[in-house]
């Protein structure tokens, strides 16, 4: 989609448009996250939340419950005692429904990846994950990047073509 | 009251059980003794040791004892005290202090969860930071991660990156 | 202590049967990963069984693994909050065991340091207690502070939340140009910030009336539960390390212990507990103005050894850091990697003492109480 639907309809009030891409772009607009901290990284996904990042111009805002959440960002070192219990929260999530693993530890189980006998290395084995975000921890601007990378994501998807 | 005093003091009331490590500042006891001693370190109106900051459980080697270090301080006399029991690997047993501190009540259950020190009479022996399925005391020297936990791999396992 | 548990039964206000609530280890107000195990007698709480370890991450192991330098990172992310505090606490542990006599002007850059970031964690309690009992512009104006302090890290050693800026012997990079003018003028703002903080939260009636009186702990009962720091301090009981046992150069300056006073209510409730974090923002600033007024000129790497390789020896060393007193044991065996370190964490020590506080008590009390303890699961579970 090149233009966005508010630009098209800005232009001459009409929009002419695929069903998909209209669905695409309002769940873009919306990517309301779990608010759901796990270590160092959830403080930076605080800062990104609070004033002077302020994530909610870009349409995401912190949800505390998975049940009203379309993405979940797995801030921080995910051990395995809380592996059974981010699947769970994953799994209650109502479709459609995205992953953000922020920060090293997430990623590959960063600084604790060689002797940390009690951490899940990486995120991705128990849940299926969209954006990585690297850093350790991240910037608050990386997460809103990543955020961004999502939501282009979510433009470009097709959720009403039957896949071959 | 500074060391040599504190020592004096606890060897009168406790004879042979007390002894300093070489060089150090450090009581050692035995663990029979522990529970009477430790009553007296709270009680003594000289010793007063009315803050216990910090259990240590340590290890020292493979095939080696296993120890706990008590690091005591007193607020109302200012001073401060070290002391270590040192138990055999095998079966590893210390009186608990949980009813004298209260603190030691976790402090307790966290030497445990790591080095499987079991504290005699504590109410409430289980482990705290590990899963209460977790196999083996991670913090011994002789410890060997397991391959797998509920499914999920433990060690670095590099098969799937490639 | 009003409410407990065997007066209510005499009342005969306790009666129903016991209803077990399982809160986190996903909920908004644990401050990060942990569950409590809440056993309820209707709204009224007859006991709660915290379950810990969501963030084990093995700190310890770790320094059993990597030499000393190697270890002040993984400190960094034990508490992220104060993570100068854990550097700072690390590295006395092992300056201590080798004998390294600091530079003056890193010791005084230490204080600067440390101070800023006791400002710092104290916001984020305060900010995120507001947010608990249930207002949100606390929050929103505690973080509004809270990164101009973190603009000054960055200014200082490029990270925003954990640093590795304090080395054995040293820190890494020297105070930059024009840093003291920038605390200065942060320090002049900050201080005109405070009373704002007292308008909206000290002295409002709904947050006096939802934290004072509330989870009350005396100040035996806190000293046998091993409770330090403001939690210690706010109930009545003046203890503190920078007085205590001065380490570093905290002898050279004049501040005050704040001690609880039970202004609203019992001495040693959730209202005096953050009442004590916001004066002692006044007492940071006190301090870091002296610091910054005889700061001496001096190489900051100095000091820091080529190699770092204590002898045979084991040291416990105490620090107070934001949330109370912080040790390090530290076992060397004459080789470059430690042998034993273990974190006395003093949030686990007051976490601890959640259900002598909490019983009795009801359900949305639970949160005031848990957020005037300000616990961070990174330091309780290493």
């Amino acid at each position: 989609m090149d233009l966005s639907v508010i630009e098209k309809f800005n232009k001459d009030n009409v929009v002419v448009e695929k069903l998909e891409n209209l669905v695409n772009w309002a769940r873009s607009g919306s990517p309301w996250f779990f608010q759901f901290g796990l270590a160092c990284c959830a403080i930076e996904m605080m800062a990104a939340a609070a004033p002077r990042h302020d994530l909610e111009r870009f349409g995401a805002m912190p949800r505390a419950s998975p049940r009203q959440s379309d993405v979940m960002i797995v801030a921080g070192t995910v051990t395995l005692k809380m592996a059974s219990r981010v699947k769970r929260l994953y799994e209650q999530m109502t479709d459609p429904k995205y992953v953000i693993s922020m920060g090293s530890c997430a990623n590959s189980g960063g600084p604790y990846w060689q002797h940390g006998y009690h951490v899940l290395k990486g995120v991705d084995l128990i849940v299926p994950v969209d954006v990585y975000v690297p850093g350790c921890p991240p910037r608050p601007e990386a997460l809103i990047y990543g955020i961004m990378e999502l939501q282009r994501k979510i433009r470009n998807e097709k959720p009403y073509t039957k896949s071959a | 009251m500074d060391f040599n005093n504190i020592k004096k003091l606890l060897s009168t009331n406790h004879g042979e059980a007390i002894s300093v490590l070489e060089d150090t500042e450090i009581i050692l006891v035995p663990a029979e003794k522990w529970s009477e001693i430790a009553k007296d370190l709270k009680e003594n109106k000289d010793l007063t040791f009315d803050y216990l900051s910090c259990i240590t459980g340590y290890d020292n080697g493979a095939g080696k004892s296993i120890g706990v270090a008590y690091n005591f301080y007193s607020m109302a006399k200012k001073h401060s005290l070290e002391i270590r029991i040192e138990v055999d690997r095998e079966n590893p047993e210390v009186p608990s202090v949980e009813k004298i501190w209260r603190t030691a009540d976790w402090m307790e259950r966290e030497v445990y969860d790591m080095y499987g020190v079991s504290f005699k009479d504590h109410w409430d022996l289980r482990r705290i930071l590990l899963p209460s399925d977790w196999d083996g005391f991670p913090l011994r020297k002789d410890y060997k991660e397991p391959d797998y936990y509920n499914g999920m791999p433990v060690p670095k396992d590099k098969s799937y990156w490639e | 202590m009003g409410m407990n548990t065997e007066y209510l039964k005499e009342l005969g206000i306790i009666k129903g049967d016991e209803m077990i609530l399982n809160m986190g280890p996903q909920h908004p107000s644990t401050h990060g990963v942990l569950r409590l195990k809440i056993h309820t007698d209707g709204e009224i709480i007859s006991y709660i069984e915290p379950h810990l370890g969501y963030l084990h991450r093995c700190f310890e192991k770790h320094c059993e693994n990597l030499s000393y330098e190697q270890c002040i990172p993984y400190t960094d992310r034990c508490d992220y909050l104060a993570a100068m505090h854990m550097n700072h606490g690390f590295v006395m542990g092992v300056e201590k065991l080798m004998g390294i006599e600091l530079p003056e002007r890193v010791e005084y850059i230490r204080i600067i340091i440390a101070e800023l970031q006791r400002i710092a964690s104290h916001l984020m309690a305060v900010g995120t207690f507001g947010l608990d009992v249930g207002g949100i512009t606390p929050f929103t104006w505690c973080f509004r502070d809270r990164e101009r302090v973190l603009d000054l890290f960055e200014y200082l050693c490029g990270a925003r939340l954990l640093y590795n800026y304090m080395w054995v012997g040293g820190v890494s990079h020297d105070l930059p140009k024009d840093f003291i003018k920038r605390t200065t003028e942060f320090l002049d703002y900050f201080e005109t910030q405070i009373p704002e903080y007292n308008q909206i939260l000290t002295g409002n009636k709904i947050f006096i009336e939802r934290t004072a009186d509330v989870g009350v702990i005396p100040a035996d009962v806190a000293l046998n539960y091993g409770l330090t720091g403001p939690n210690l301090r706010a109930s009545g009981h003046s203890y503190d390390l920078r007085k205590e046992e001065p380490y570093s150069i905290y002898d050279r300056f004049d501040f005050d212990v704040v001690v609880g006073e039970g202004t609203h209510g019992t001495l040693g409730d959730c209202w005096d507990r953050y009442y004590v974090r916001i004066l002692e923002m006044y007492e940071s600033i006190k301090i870091i103005r002296q610091a910054m007024a005889d700061i001496p000129n001096g190489d900051v790497h100095e000091a820091i050894p080529k190699k770092v390789k204590p002898l045979k020896g084991d040291i416990y060393t105490r620090y107070e850091s934001a949330r109370g007193e912080l040790g390090f044991y530290i076992k060397s065996n004459g080789k470059n990697i430690p042998s034993r370190v273990k974190m006395r964490s003093p949030a686990f020590a007051s976490l601890s003492a959640l259900n002598e506080m909490a019983e009795g008590w009801m359900m949305s009390d639970v949160i005031t109480i848990l957020g005037s303890l300000d616990i961070v699961l990174g330091e309780i579970d290493r």
